[in-house]
């Protein structure tokens, strides 16, 4: 669990929001002017309705939750298991969660990046915040965290240092397959041609990130371009899709729990 | 074709099949009569009351073919082919294409690609084809059985796979194939000296179809099945321009339905009679206040082919949401082009109808009629279906997408699947979209 808010002092909790996503599970509380009081994040596990009810049962007895949570705190579910949450009051797609939770976050509209786990998305957002139009990756797990999981996974390289391992390599290898299964096979014959693992991972994010410009011009380049969802993590992302658009990337302070943060919101305007 | 064949044909289909189809339509509409639906109730209207009589007249025209090699020559066309002159001249005519799109609501289509694909057919080629193909190679149906084809009528107006596809056709079954090739249309209008090339393929097709038939070609008949087609296609184009009320009396998924016999039986007296008492129908449905979708919020355009095996699934999603499929492009194009049918000149109008289908047009055409639909039918947003298997009608669905949004002001969906193989559709994803889309319109 991690505690936000200022200066130690106890929020309020009036709404919660929760994101069932492929690789991690989020949930978030908001105060009644909905600033993010808490968050609890875990990997997900496939039995996602003893998941969540573990969650929630933890986040009642938060200490920071004060009075703690009543079981009829508003709660707004998203992300592809969503529907598995029955304690919610309402479940929301990531789309318009992600949108409401950054346009908050960040005070302004633009283009949203978000790449999660299994799949990407590009979200155009208005002055006002709402959803004008988005594009989603095909069906494949092209232009996804996944794909560079997949394919690095070959590398020997943990998740964490993937991006620090990109950006350190001098040279850059063309991997021209965005199908994530072949791919794997590209990498692999890279490796048996005695080509670095560096050079290699770099040319894995360009691709992947080669496909998510290729999202972005479906819905149309709107400045600003903001980044979210877990994969932002690996800071490569970030710098080789400013390289790519050469535009300049505002990533949140949180992006992995926009989505959870903008089900919290919508929570919240229900409650009111 | 020997006496006892004719018995058969009669037996079956004229006796028993019509008795049987007509116990099956007094059950159905009795079934109907009580105003429950099998899809969605408290979102949707009841199903439309004349629903068992087409059920009645798609399974009699599938039972008559089922039978029609004793009885009649056969000829296997594609969904664009001038039937007018196989109509003169008294051959059964049967859509492949209407078949695999019967075997993708039966949930068949993958079981019967499957043997084409075994025999060395691409998944890459259009589902519609390979289910035919494997049909062809099997005889699996869900409608009894096919009747083999005397003759083949391939028209280039819908796509050039169905070039190959009928040459497959040709070979198996050693028959010949009538090849109308229809110049695509750039810009407004065809060239005179194109139409002139179209008109003079259907000239030259008649000595074939007649030799086949083993009859002359009456002209008079020939008119005749014009007129009918002309008259069908009025009413079909009459029924869908109903749906500019609002709300909606009818959807795009009960027009993808009621479309069969525009398709399959255009030419024949008892179409004209079927949708004369459809629009009937739908006129009282909008005196009587009764829509497609009970709590009408939102208007929809549905461009491509239908998603044959999830109609139930989407109507029943739109509808949830108060979103109403008052259009699309694929049921219209079975109406425009009524008003070029000109009976009086049967090749030269046939010409000229059978080169202006929406895909044998550039893909501005299309854009603009997409924009005057958006307009005419009051619509709030279009849903595009990527169709995997039809790349005529979905190549430029990315531009057409921003120059609605642009142009029009509508949001727009990009829906990818495949009109009858599953296995190039994913529901979650698609789900994911459609409900994301959903959450944009409201």
């Amino acid at each position: 669990m991690t505690a936000h808010g200022t200066k130690g002092r106890m929020a309020q909790v009036c709404a919660l929001g929760i994101d069932v996503g492929s690789t991690t599970v989020k949930i978030i509380g908001v105060d009644a002017e909905g600033n993010l009081a808490w968050h609890l994040l875990e990997q997900a596990d496939p039995r996602v309705e003893d998941q969540v009810e573990r969650l929630l049962a933890r986040a009642a007895t938060l200490p920071l939750s004060s009075p703690p949570l009543a079981g009829g705190t508003p709660l707004v579910a998203t992300g592809y298991g969503r529907k598995l949450v029955r304690q919610a009051t309402r479940s929301v797609t990531e789309i318009t969660c992600h949108a409401k939770g950054i346009y908050r976050e960040l005070s302004h509209g633009g283009t949203l990046v978000d790449i999660g786990g299994q799949d990407s998305k590009v979200i155009s957002i208005n002055s006002k915040g709402d959803v004008v139009d988005f594009s989603m990756n095909d069906k494949c797990a092209a232009g996804t965290g996944r794909f560079l999981e997949n394919t690095a996974r070959r590398l020997g390289v943990p998740l964490e240092r993937l991006g620090q391992v990109a950006l350190s390599a001098l040279e850059e290898v063309s991997i021209s397959s965005t199908c994530t299964v072949f791919a794997e096979s590209e990498v692999i014959s890279l490796i048996a041609h005695g080509i670095a693992v560096e050079p290699i991972l770099r040319g894995l994010h360009r691709s992947l990130l080669k496909r998510v410009v290729a999202m972005i011009r479906t819905v149309g380049l709107v400045p600003p371009l903001m980044l979210s969802g877990g994969v932002v993590q690996n800071q490569a992302i970030a710098r080789m899709l400013e390289e790519e658009t050469s535009e300049t990337v505002i990533v949140p302070r949180y992006p992995q729990l926009m989505g959870a943060y903008g089900a919290a919101l919508i929570a919240l305007e229900q409650a009111n | 074709m020997s006496v006892g064949g004719l018995l058969v044909y009669h037996l079956n289909v004229n006796v028993l099949g019509r008795a049987a189809l007509r116990v099956q339509r007094w059950q159905a509409e009795r079934k109907a009569a009580t105003g429950v639906s099998r899809w969605k109730g408290e979102y949707l209207a009841p199903p439309l009351k004349i629903a068992p009589r087409t059920k009645e007249l798609v399974a009699r025209h599938w039972l008559q073919g089922r039978y029609a090699n004793l009885h009649r020559k056969v000829a296997w066309v594609t969904s664009g082919a001038p039937i007018e002159l196989l109509k003169a001249l008294d051959f059964y005519v049967l859509y492949p294409e209407n078949h695999g799109a019967i075997c993708g609501t039966a949930r068949v289509a993958v079981d019967i690609a499957t043997v084409a694909e075994n025999a060395g057919y691409s998944r890459d080629i259009c589902s519609y084809a390979r289910t035919d193909i494997g049909t062809m190679l099997s005889g699996k149906t869900p409608v009894g059985k096919l009747p083999k084809p005397d003759l083949l009528l391939a028209c280039t107006n819908i796509c050039q796979t169905v070039l190959q596809w009928y040459r497959v056709l040709a070979h198996h079954f050693n028959v010949p194939l009538i090849l109308v090739d229809t110049p695509f249309v750039y810009y407004d209008e065809a060239t005179d000296h194109a139409i002139e090339f179209v008109k003079r393929q259907l000239e030259e097709a008649v000595p074939i179809a007649e030799k086949v038939a083993g009859k002359s070609l009456d002209e008079r008949k020939l008119k005749q099945a014009a007129r009918l087609s002309k008259l069908a296609s009025q009413l079909w184009l009459e029924i869908m321009e109903r749906n500019q009320h609002q709300p909606a009396p009818i959807s795009a998924f009960d027009e993808f339905i009621q479309m069969a016999p525009i398709v399959e039986m255009r030419g024949d007296a008892v179409t004209v009679d079927f949708y004369a008492a459809m629009l009937k129908e739908v006129d009282d449905r909008i005196a009587h206040g009764i829509s497609a979708v009970k709590n009408e919020k939102k208007r929809l355009l549905w461009d491509n082919l239908p998603i044959w095996y999830r109609l139930r699934y989407l109507a029943e999603l739109l509808g949830e949401h108060g979103l109403a499929l008052a259009a699309s492009t694929y049921t219209n194009a079975w109406g425009e082009l009524a008003p070029l049918i000109d009976p009086e000149r049967p090749f030269e109008s046939a010409a000229r109808t059978y080169i202006y289908p929406i895909l044998n047009r550039g893909t501005g055409h299309k854009l603009a009629t997409m924009k005057r639909m958006v307009e005419a039918y009051h619509l709030d947003g279009v849903i595009l279906h990527s169709d995997r298997s039809c790349k005529p009608y979905s190549i430029g669905q990315i531009d057409q997408r921003d120059r609605l949004i642009r142009d029009c002001g509508v949001p727009a969906l990009l829906l990818e699947a495949d009109h009858n193989d599953p296995r190039a559709y994913a529901e979650e994803q698609a789900a994911n979209r459609l409900a994301a889309f959903i959450e944009m319109l409201e």
